[in-house]
């Protein structure tokens, strides 16, 4: 063994609690960021792995039948730049209603005689493939029915559902076989070929873009109806990850943060508690560049070992999340990605040395005579005058001592403060995005009701529609008035909902019409107003964004093919979707509610009033029943995540403030000596030990809450960003003054925890040891 | 008859290794005795001085201060009972460098909880009685190595001990600090206070001490 290798070695040994919090505080930095780095990727690989499983389509084309024909469509796929083409496909746009008569969206049919061939080889998931003209495949994602449902098409046509399947490209709603088509096919019905390309490059838009021109120009003119690239069907997949993206970055970078600053002051603590050793290592020939290597050694080892740690700890808490992202795409991948985790090891790893390298450069540059010198004669006297001031509170003398502490050593109480700013920080970030999450959560459902009103099941849901045994009209109005005369009931309102669209935009738009006052109902406002008058509505960011229109603008919606309304937008309001909200009567056969909402005065139990008024709707075949907190499970997951990473960011801050108090005391084991010898007792040394970093826990509170409040300001935007969402102002506002004064003593909470150990350790440090310390 | 101040009885003391540092010592100090306790160095007076005032254990025997049985006395009590009843001097002074003289002399008393305005007072007293008033807001570094051990001696009997303890109270000072020291206990004597001191001071001893008590191997070699 070298020379070089015995110092390292018996530092790691000498100094154990420096190397442990070392490798404690890389376990949690590596964790952090193999997590953040990990998702991040991971949030993508499971769309790219199924769609080369599949051999995605790059290029979905829809042509127009009047203007081209099959063979010309076929022809295409000798195209320069296509290496595969699937079709033409006959395509229908088919509506109609499903086993209970409920009525069902528009549906791109695609006729296929199998799920496989050269491109998009579609995954049954479910069932089996069609086999007959009245059997229908439907797509995984957009309507679901049991097998053996049964769906009447608007024409009359019945298919029975056999099954389900995935394309990750996302060609079609629902497939048949061609021999359905004759039968789909009625007068006014939407129809087309499908093409589906695949190009040797398509990895930007621009490489999209060129292959589309390169089969439209072998094409006739205007026969491309409309097409989609593969790129977008990709960001509509990793939209949801995407979200997630800034608050796994914020998360990723306070761990590495916390690291170098804690890695950087472990061994800028330990040169300058190791200055004599320095200064004899010197004196027995070792070279200066060899005690910057000894130094960064010493941080090394531990650090690789708790990076290794932190590696295996990242994987396994990624487990769930990839679990999630598993079952939405259907990929095998329930690992991160080996490279992943072997770059965020070694990041973290080059962050230690980096930090311990900066930090070991003072004791290479010590002259061997002054570090030798050190111990034998009295240190700076800095913070005397604090020390008078605070003697002067009227506190026990061990608390004013404690107090004092801080002033004598600037440069450590710094690193102290900086790592429980950063501690509190992180947990008022962690706060603030769980408590923004959950407000997010209830203003997409836009369901804050006590209790929903439906039909009975048996019924189906035809309220007010024609029913099975004799057509039956409920009014609502007549239902209002029951519910609004239940004791209990604050206040009620109905909601219908159908699917609409807009003049230039293909995408369906989800309309609602509201009968009663709607507005307490978790609809949050980004801006404007809720609609009061007949022909006003508010509409969702996505809506205002894909038409052009803003607050104050007016829109010409049309609600199940009916004639033209036009709305005079008032409002946005917070709504992932593009959607419109609006009075009921606003739009003529809208159709009555499908559901009424209620809320319930203080203290009124919603078990047995829903039982209550249900007996009361008995008439009108409703039934009601208490809403429940159902948390959607990606939520959760984000939640545990944010927990999991604060706790770490935490637990490295305590260790921060552990690790400077242990290199205090080392430094002034004999004066603890000294007051124990004069009769400081293990609760007075306890007391002092914990006052000494309680001004700066509280200091370092105050700083972290405001620092936490602002990554919190600029991360969650920035996530509804991701998602194409602006965000009202009180999904963000979620820092009341007790949840802020609660953070705050998170400062001092952080202190306290990396402060018990070392308080016990002086307490029961034997005075006579002490005494003899150097 | 008056009982003794110190009464130690069988006191063996063994570290891990090596043989025992006090070997069976028995000794009783009466109140107002000064003793001087010689010997070579690793005789065992350190040793005997930790064990009087509660800063280490006894192996064997029983240790009984101002009435108090030291040795039972778990770390807290054992604190308590220091700052009560037992006043130490050491040999490098041990004055905390971030700590005015005052604060210093001070310290014991608010440990303690005693009273700020009286044990300011008194501190202040034993200041000027000791010629050290016009150094009270000074710094130890600034004072010289006689006065810092009077600071030293200043400290220990803030609480007015029943005994005080001194370790080598010359071994670091010049001959002309070392005289103001011997002649500062030697008042203490003389006006009642009891004291044990441990020192190689021959001069010292015979200056100051009621009693010498020599040490070698951690057996009381002569007792006079």
């Amino acid at each position: 063994m070298t020379a070089l290798a015995r110092v390292i070695r018996s530092g790691v040994r000498r100094r154990r609690v420096q190397t442990l919090v070392i490798g404690l505080v890389a376990a949690a930095a590596t964790t952090a960021t193999v997590l953040g780095a990990g998702l991040l990727v991971a949030s993508r690989a499971p769309f790219d792995d199924a769609f080369a499983t599949q051999r995605g389509a790059h290029l979905t084309v829809q042509a127009q039948p009047d203007s081209v024909t099959p063979a010309q469509l076929a022809a295409s796929a000798s195209a320069p730049g296509v290496i595969a083409a699937a079709g033409p496909y006959p395509l229908l746009v088919v509506a109609g209603r499903g086993p209970d008569g409920i009525p069902m969206p528009p549906l791109t049919v695609v006729a296929r005689a199998d799920p496989g061939g050269p491109v998009d080889r579609v995954e049954v998931t479910r069932g089996r493939w069609a086999e007959g003209p009245a059997e229908i495949v439907l797509g995984v994602g957009g309507i679901r029915m049991p097998i053996g449902s049964r769906v009447t098409t608007t024409g009359g046509t019945v298919l029975t559902v056999v099954g389900e399947a995935r394309s990750v490209s996302g060609t079609a709603g629902a497939w048949v076989l061609p021999s359905a088509v004759a039968v789909l096919t009625t007068p006014g019905t939407d129809s087309g070929y499908q093409m589906l390309y695949r190009f040797a490059t398509a990895s930007t838009p621009a490489d999209v873009a060129a292959g589309r021109a390169a089969v439209a120009a072998t094409l006739p003119a205007g026969a491309i109806a409309g097409a989609r690239s593969w790129l977008d069907a990709r960001q509509h997949a990793v939209e949801d990850a995407a979200v997630f993206v800034p608050f796994l970055v914020a998360f990723a970078l306070l761990g590495v943060v916390m690291a170098t600053l804690v890695v950087g002051t472990v061994i800028a603590g330990t040169v300058g508690a190791a200055t004599r050793r320095i200064g004899i290592l010197k004196a027995l020939g070792c070279t200066p560049a060899g005690i910057v290597r000894a130094y960064v050694g010493q941080a090394l080892v531990p650090a690789a070992v708790g990076a290794a740690v932190g590696a295996v700890a990242g994987n396994v808490i990624a487990v769930p999340v990839l679990a999630e992202a598993e079952q939405l795409y259907g990929s095998a991948n329930a690992v991160l990605a080996w490279w992943v985790t072997l770059l965020a090891t070694a990041g973290v790893l080059a962050v230690v040395a980096v930090s311990a390298w900066a930090a070991a450069l003072r004791a290479g540059r010590l002259r061997t005579v002054d570090a030798i010198a050190v111990g034998r004669a009295s240190g700076p006297a800095r913070g005397r005058r604090a020390a008078r001031l605070v003697a002067r509170l009227p506190v026990s003398r061990p608390v004013g001592l404690g107090l004092a502490r801080p002033f004598a050593r600037p440069a450590r109480s710094t690193a102290i403060l900086l790592a429980v700013a950063s501690g509190a920080a992180a947990a008022t970030f962690a706060t603030g995005l769980g408590a923004s999450l959950l407000r997010i959560q209830t203003a997409l459902e836009q369901n804050t009701a006590d209790v929903a009103v439906g039909p009975t099941p048996a019924d189906g849901p035809r309220i007010g529609g024609p029913r099975a045994g004799g057509p039956r009209t409920v009014d609502p109005a007549a239902v209002l008035a029951t519910i609004r005369a239940q004791p209990g009931t604050r206040t009620g309102y109905g909601i219908t909902r159908a699917p609409g669209t807009v003049a230039g935009m293909s995408e369906l738009l989800h309309v609602s019409g509201v009968t009663g006052d709607a507005a307490w109902d978790g609809f949050e406002m980004v801006s404007g107003r809720w609609f009061a008058g007949p022909g006003e509505a508010i509409a969702s960011a996505p809506l205002l964004s894909a038409t052009g229109t803003r607050v104050g603008d007016s829109l010409t919606i049309r609600v199940d093919g009916g004639a033209p309304v036009r709305l005079r937008i008032v409002g946005e309001v917070f709504e992932s979707g593009s959607a419109v909200v609006t009075a009921a009567g606003t739009i003529p056969g809208l159709g009555p509610p499908i559901e009424y909402h209620v809320a319930l005065t203080d203290g009124t139990d919603a078990g047995a009033y829903a039982e209550s008024l249900t007996g009361a709707l008995a008439g009108y075949r409703l039934t009601a029943t208490p809403t429940g907190g159902e948390t959607d499970p990606l939520l959760l997951v984000v939640q545990g995540l944010t927990t999991t990473l604060t706790l770490l960011l935490i637990a490295v801050a305590a260790l921060g403030v552990l690790n400077m108090l242990v290199l205090d005391l080392r430094d002034r084991v004999h004066d603890l000596g000294v007051h124990k010898a004069l009769g400081m007792t293990p609760g007075q040394t306890i007391a002092m030990v914990v006052a000494s970093v309680a001004g700066i826990g509280l200091l370092g509170g105050l700083l972290g809450v405001p620092a936490g409040m602002a990554m919190q300001r600029h991360v969650v935007p920035a996530m509804a960003a991701s998602g194409g969402l602006r965000l009202p102002a009180t999904l963000l506002d979620v820092y009341g003054p007790v949840t802020l004064s609660a953070l705050a003593l998170g400062g001092p909470l952080i202190a306290l925890l990396g402060a018990l150990l070392p308080a016990g350790w002086a307490a029961r440090a034997r005075t006579a040891v002490a005494l003899r310390a150097e | 008859m008056t009982d003794p101040v110190i009464d130690l009885r069988g006191v063996t003391r063994r570290y891990d290794e090596g043989p025992p540092a006090l070997r069976d010592v028995s000794l009783t100090v009466a109140p107002g005795d000064a003793v001087a306790v010689l010997g070579p160095s690793g005789s065992g007076k350190s040793t005997l001085l930790n064990l009087i005032a509660g800063l280490d254990r006894p192996s064997d025997g029983t240790v009984t201060v101002a009435g108090a049985r030291v040795d039972t006395l778990g770390e807290a009590a054992s604190a308590r009972f220091r700052r009560a009843h037992v006043g130490l001097v050491f040999q490098f002074f041990n004055l905390l460098d971030d700590l005015t003289v005052e604060d210093n002399v001070l310290l014991p008393a608010q440990l303690a909880g005693a009273p700020g305005r009286a044990s300011r007072a008194h501190a202040a007293r034993l200041l000027d009685s000791l010629g050290l008033a016009r150094h009270a807001s000074a710094y130890p570094g600034r004072l010289s190595g006689g006065e810092r051990q009077r600071v030293a001696v200043a400290r220990a009997l803030v609480n007015r001990p029943a005994l005080l303890l001194a370790d080598e109270p010359t071994g670091a000072l010049d001959t002309a600090s070392g005289e103001d020291v011997r002649r500062l206990l030697n008042e203490l004597h003389a006006s009642g206070q009891t004291i044990v001191l441990v020192t190689h001071d021959l001069r010292l001893a015979e200056a100051c001490a009621s009693r010498v008590i020599r040490l070698r191997d951690g057996r009381i070699e002569e007792d006079r």
